[in-house]
């Protein structure tokens, strides 16, 4: 499974490829009626994009390029095929059969047990539901009861259950870098304690990433009474130290939103359908809001329009009605000039070149008084959110947006925190510092120097979840306890708490971030994490209440807060009609807009990665593997470059460049991005590390290298060089799987659905089913599944893939493997862009799984009737029939089917198994395979309805993509039932089947995408 | 031209012409003796177990019921094997100094599972479902012969796909009243002339059964 990325990451003297993006710019203005493509190379029709198109897999995808070399190879063929079939005389090995000495009372073997429990990300709490097989927890799904999932899950949590199996997690304490044991570190740190408590502890720090969690919020401040002296810091390398900025001195005060309610909605360089710590919330509550349009046809109430300002395409950029490419730079500027229209006058005139995308804006704002919302992002100094706050009083906004107590314990600005921490190891007075989690040597701003200062440190005790860059810095790291094996509690954004239970006995000689204060505070372990959860949730209520609030609790997966405490959250504010003034300067620390680069003046912006976020997830063999929404840059990130930008500086696509940034460089692979802000260069962070781990190590580059207290989130005065002649491979998957410019993607205007419901461009039309003289082959007298896919709410987050990868136990294949177009996602989402701009496209996803053809092409080439029908209109793939012809893929119009090249499950490793879905075969190398519907859960639904002589109920089958989706984009049922929720949607106008015009008759079909551009800003 | 083959060679080819199909015929009959010989599927060799228990012994003469001991079977996939527990609730108090049970009072005092050998065991790409055969009105027996009569239990069916094919293509013929899944000496439909297969056929109805086409599906056993 984990397949050593390949080392072809920098090619030394490639040949320079031809710059033509000037010739690029003319096909795209001269191409007629709606043009969607995926890549530049799309769009240049480079001889590589062709191949890409024309093959099933690229030239060297189906060869053996690795040593041994070709006649190796072709001796061992020989004898492949000289035994081929001997294999199949192997006798089954004799089984042993263990049942339990006691079996639980609850579990019944072959039935698998759900658990509610949550997951933190930058310390806020998500309400989860976790199976577990026989007490191995294998699927991670959201909590349809907690408020910030409401069933969904997003890609780190899907992924979360990898991350514990994870074979490179440390596994005994360690006394630098030696095996140790916990009676030995507490045997050195007794002493230490006693000598910080002759000192009220004032050589004593303890530093935790944000914490939310009640009870160890309880331990800390219990440990500061017994030393006063020291002190607790608290970091998070993607914080929220500027987005609690609204008003001044008091850091626990946190813009709640509703974006249900939000018919104009406004976001300045803020990914709130991804990034934010309530984005699932947000996504269904924005999805449900866009659903209005398409739900009630009829209806002729205004559409919500979402403008979005950001220097780098996400996801949120990408769903927007009106995008504007702005440098992050430029953020505050503007967000000045929209307080200024709305303060100055209703008919706002502004200049610039954001002219009028923002009088468009501040229009719709106006119109939508009341329900309009202005959402800025993290990466945005304080200023900006004052200035949002102060434009969403103006606006009267109470209804959807809010102000109340953040969910943390004790909320800190977390730089300055660090900074003072900093300080401190530099100046020797720290002797005992202890790291609870996190990676400050890693991921701390570079001119802060922590390592340096950890080198500084007599005693430095790290607790985490591997031995990573900060462990290596520490006297004694002590594994941590991952969130299921151990007890913990958290709060949601909005403050609900939950208790964190775990499924399964801590695997290696771990502690939770509990039991390690536990043993601070008293000098010796005195009780598990359970005990010490329990205790402190006792202690909030009355005994005889207790016993059944806590089961509540931990059954639901969370407490539900009562009005009263919701209300006693809220912060009222003083609901102005105008922005009194609209630069408060003098009231907020930091006035200062800080200055627009100018052209040539260049800026580096950083962001958490789509997919391994701040850097904690490297490691993740399934995260690292995700094409990145946009990019779809698979394990690395890189320098992402508008086109214009790429043109000045002469860059192509993997060219190697130096980044330097106020005094510190660093060497990066180029990416184009369509959409990039003009002089903005985005770096994602959490990349380069170099003790993730046998898959995260060396991967892509580290942001954090040039990162300062002083620029978090983006810097200006960025020099970029290109290095001649080198060559860093990077592997996309934009262009894997292309369908060939044919009628894929459908989309329309709100203005044209209006008008005609069944809108969008029909270049070709679905065959009638009587349009034929054969009589039909298949007939399905009983159920007859499909799916319907809404493009108009999928926001292309990647959590299907997830998903999908965890439910049916997907390998991954490496970074080499990528790149030959041998990645074995069963569900992809396909990017497109659209539009005649280079510089400003629209932005479409697609997720696209197997369309389970009732006509299926796939079928009738197979020799060996490995593929076949069933009677419920399922394409089968029979693993044991297979013998690896790949035909059926070679066939399949859709290029959804997926070919284990080579044996990628790792059937040795022991974490591994025991992640895999007992209910879902291991596929071994030579087999074809592809989506299923999740058959095996059609199975287990069906089987429980025919054991009540029942039908299957709409909605109990719910596929892995389709549960987890934040938007509920994904709808599966039966289509023979005309009343359930997915035959509704397929009877909408706005459906249609991909490829349809080929007669395959296609179950999953899609949704017309329905767009609101603002025709006054020019779109 | 002098002659290449002797007058031999007739009869050489001849026997040949003969002799290679039978040769083929009996290569194939050999192939095809030992994929059904005992060996091969497993039928008919009662397996040694850690402790020798004996169903004739429990189910034939003390009359406990299947469900005592495989208590999943009528909710899970897996039939289940009892926890030591459940031997011990009549075995804390009778034959308490038998050699033949130390291993179950090891279990219980080590916490250590008896490791059974199973006998049953089907390929890891087959997905068999207990509890919906139990609840269509296939009987225990039908699958796992007289367990009432066999001391150590064996494989009494070749497990063949072959043989599961029977059933999911004529499921009248295999099929009985539901009251009678659990009974010992169930007797299926095509054994019971009397009933006939009218009967039969209206319990496939009445049991909601699926339709032979739905039940030779492949994923119905293979996903």
């Amino acid at each position: 499974m984990m397949n050593e990325a390949n080392d072809r990451r920098v090619d030394e003297g490639d040949a320079e490829r031809p710059n033509n993006l000037g010739a690029l710019r003319a096909r795209l203005a001269a191409a007629d009626g709606p043009q969607f493509w995926r890549s530049l190379e799309a769009v240049s029709e480079t001889p590589e994009f062709n191949q890409w198109l024309h093959r099933e897999f690229p030239r060297g995808a189906s060869e053996w390029t690795d040593a041994p070399n070709r006649r190796q190879f072709l001796k061992l063929m020989a004898a492949s095929f000289a035994l081929a079939g001997v294999t199949a005389c192997t006798r089954q090995p004799v089984e042993k059969v263990l049942p339990y000495v006691k079996q639980p009372e609850e579990l019944i073997p072959g039935i698998p047990l759900v658990y509610a429990t949550a997951m933190t990300l930058g310390g806020y709490g998500t309400g989860l539901l976790v199976e577990s097989n026989e007490g191995r927890p294998t699927k991670v799904e959201g909590n349809p009861e907690h408020p910030m999932s409401l069933g969904a899950a997003n890609v780190f949590q899907q992924a979360s259950v990898l991350e514990l199996y994870d074979p490179d997690r440390s596994r005994t304490v360690m006394r630098a870098g030696e095996t140790s044991s916990w009676e030995e570190f507490m045997a050195d740190l007794v002493p230490a304690l006693a000598e910080q408590k002759a000192k009220q502890g004032a050589g004593m720090r303890i530093l935790t990433e944000t914490v939310t969690s009640p009870t160890l919020a309880a331990q800390i401040s219990e440990l500061l009474k017994f030393y006063s002296q020291a002190k607790w810091h608290q970091y998070e390398p993607w914080n929220r130290d500027s987005a609690r900025h609204a008003q001044p001195d008091k850091p626990q005060v946190e813009a709640h939103h509703d974006f249900a309610q939000a018919q104009t909605i406004v976001a300045l360089d803020s990914d709130f359908l991804f990034g934010h710590p309530a984005s699932l919330a947000y996504a269904r509550q924005f999805a449900r809001k866009r659903r209005e349009v398409t739900e009630n046809a009829g209806s002729a109430g205004a559409a919500v329009r979402l403008y979005v300002a950001e220097p780098t395409p996400t996801i949120t950029g990408s769903m927007a009605d009106e995008r504007l490419a702005c440098a992050a730079g430029d953020v505050p500027a503007l967000a000045k000039e929209m307080a200024r229209l709305i303060a100055a006058d209703r008919t706002p005139k502004s200049s610039g070149p954001w002219a009028k995308w923002l009088e468009a804006a501040v229009r719709d704002l106006f119109a939508n008084r009341g329900a309009s919302l202005v959402i800025a992002g993290e990466g945005q100094p304080g200023v900006v959110h004052d200035l949002v706050a102060a434009i969403n009083d103006a606006l009267i906004n109470p209804k959807t947006v809010s102000y109340g107590y953040c969910a943390e314990a004790v909320p800190v600005r977390q730089v300055e925190s660090l900074r003072s921490l900093a300080a401190d190891l530099h100046g020797g007075e720290v002797d005992l510092l202890v790291v609870v989690g996190g990676n400050p040597a890693y991921n701390a701003p570079v001119d802060l120097d922590i390592p340096g200062g950890l080198r500084r440190v007599k005693r430095c005790v790290h607790l985490g979840l591997a031995y990573n860059e900060t462990a290596q810095f520490c006297q004694w790291h002590v594994p941590e306890s991952h969130y299921l094996e151990g007890w913990s509690d958290t709060r949601a954004f909005n403050g609900a708490p939950s208790v964190i239970q775990p499924l399964i006995e801590p695997l290696y000689q771990s502690r939770t971030a509990h039991e390690l204060l536990d043993a601070l505070v008293f000098e010796q372990s005195t009780r598990g994490a359970h005990d010490i959860v329990y205790e402190h949730w006792r202690s909030e209520y009355t005994a005889e209440e207790f016993e059944k609030a806590w089961r509540r609790t931990v059954h639901d997966g969370v407490k539900r807060l009562t009005n009263v405490e919701t209300a006693a959250k809220r912060i009222l504010r003083p609901w102005l009609n105008v922005v009194p003034e609209y630069v408060p300067v003098g009231v907020y620390p930091n006035p200062d807009l800080g200055t627009a680069p100018s052209p040539g003046n260049l800026e580096l912006v950083f962001k958490p990665d789509p997919s391994v976020w701040d850097g904690r997830f490297a490691n993740n063999g399934w995260l690292q593997e995700l094409p990145k929404p946009i990019t779809k840059l698979t394990w690395d990130n890189a320098a992402l470059v508008s086109p214009k930008l790429a043109e000045r500086l002469k860059l192509a696509n993997e060219d190697v460049v130096e980044l330097a940034l106020r005094g510190r460089s660093i060497h990066a692979p180029v990416w184009i991005v369509p959409g990039q802000a003009e002089n903005s260069v985005t770096l994602h962070l959490g990349y380069g590390r170099t003790m993730a781990g046998h898959v995260g190590s060396g991967q892509g580059v580290n942001a954090y290298a040039l990162r300062t207290s002083d620029m978090m989130g983006y810097g200006s005065g960025l020099e970029i060089r290109k290095i001649e002649g080198k060559k860093w491979r990077l592997a996309s998957a934009q262009e894997h799987h292309s369908l060939e410019g044919r009628d894929i993607y459908r989309t329309a205007t709100v203005a044209e659905f209006r008008k005609d419901s069944g809108a969008a461009p029909k270049e070709s039309e679905e065959p009638k089913q009587d349009e034929t003289l054969y009589p039909p082959d298949h007939t399905y007298p009983g159920y007859a599944w499909g799916m319907a896919i809404d493009l108009n709410t999928c926001i292309g987050c990647n959590a299907c893939m997830v998903a999908c990868q965890s439910e049916n136990n997907i390998p991954i294949v490496g970074k080499g493997e990528v790149i030959n177009g041998r990645e074995m996602h069963w569900i992809r989402v396909d990017g497109y862009f659209s539009g005649k701009d280079l510089d400003a496209p629209e932005f479409y996803h697609q997720p696209v799984p197997c369309m389970h053809c009732e006509n299926a092409p796939c079928e009738v080439v197979c020799p060996v009737e490995a593929t076949v029908h069933s009677p419920e209109g399922l394409n089968e793939q029979i693993y044991n029939r297979c013998i690896g012809t790949r035909y059926c893929s070679n066939n399949c119009p859709y290029k959804v089917r997926r070919f284990n090249f080579l044996q990628w499950p790792d059937n040795t490793t022991l974490q591994f198994k025991m992640q895999r879905n007992p209910d879902v075969t291991v596929r071994s190398r030579g087999v074809m395979e592809k989506c299923t519907y999740c058959v095996q859960r059609i199975n287990e639904v069906k089987i429980t309805s025919e054991k009540e002589d029942r039908r299957v109920r709409d909605g109990e089958i719910l596929t892995a993509c389709q549960q987890t989706c934040p938007t509920e984009a994904i709808v599966f049922g039966d289509v023979n039932d005309p009343t359930s929720r997915v035959s509704r949607l397929k009877k909408q106008p706005r459906n249609f089947g991909m490829l349809a015009e080929l007669g395959t008759r296609p179950r999953t079909t899609y949704l017309t995408r329905i767009t609101n551009p603002n025709q006054e800003a020019g779109g | 031209m002098a002659q290449i083959f002797p007058p031999g060679s007739n009869q050489a080819v001849r026997a040949v012409i003969v002799g290679v199909p039978l040769a083929v015929l009996a290569v194939v009959g050999a192939l095809y003796a030992v994929e059904w010989s005992p060996w091969a599927t497993r039928m008919w060799v009662p397996i040694s177990q850690p402790v020798p228990f004996s169903h004739k012994h429990h189910v034939g003469q003390l009359g406990i019921d299947c469900r005592y001991c495989h208590g999943g079977v009528e909710k899970s996939q897996y039939a289940g094997l009892p926890p030591t527990e459940t031997c011990m609730t009549c075995h804390s108090q009778l034959y308490t100094d038998q050699a033949m049970l130390a291993p179950v009072r090891q279990s219980l005092v080590d916490n250590r599972p008896i490791a059974w050998t199973k006998v049953h065991d089907l390929p890891d790409f087959v997905y068999f479902n207990h509890s919906i055969h139990v609840n269509k009105g296939i009987g225990c027996t039908s699958c796992h012969g007289r367990l009432n009569e066999m001391q150590l239990v064996w494989q009494d069916q070749s497990l063949y796909m072959t043989w599961c094919l029977q059933c999911h293509r004529h499921p009248e013929k295999y099929i009985a009243d539901r009251s009678e899944v659990f009974n010992p000496g169930r007797v299926a439909a095509k054994d019971d002339p009397a009933k006939g297969l009218d009967w039969a056929k209206k319990l496939v109805k009445d049991y909601h059964v699926q339709s032979s086409g739905v039940l030779t599906d492949c994923y119905t056993c293979h996903r």
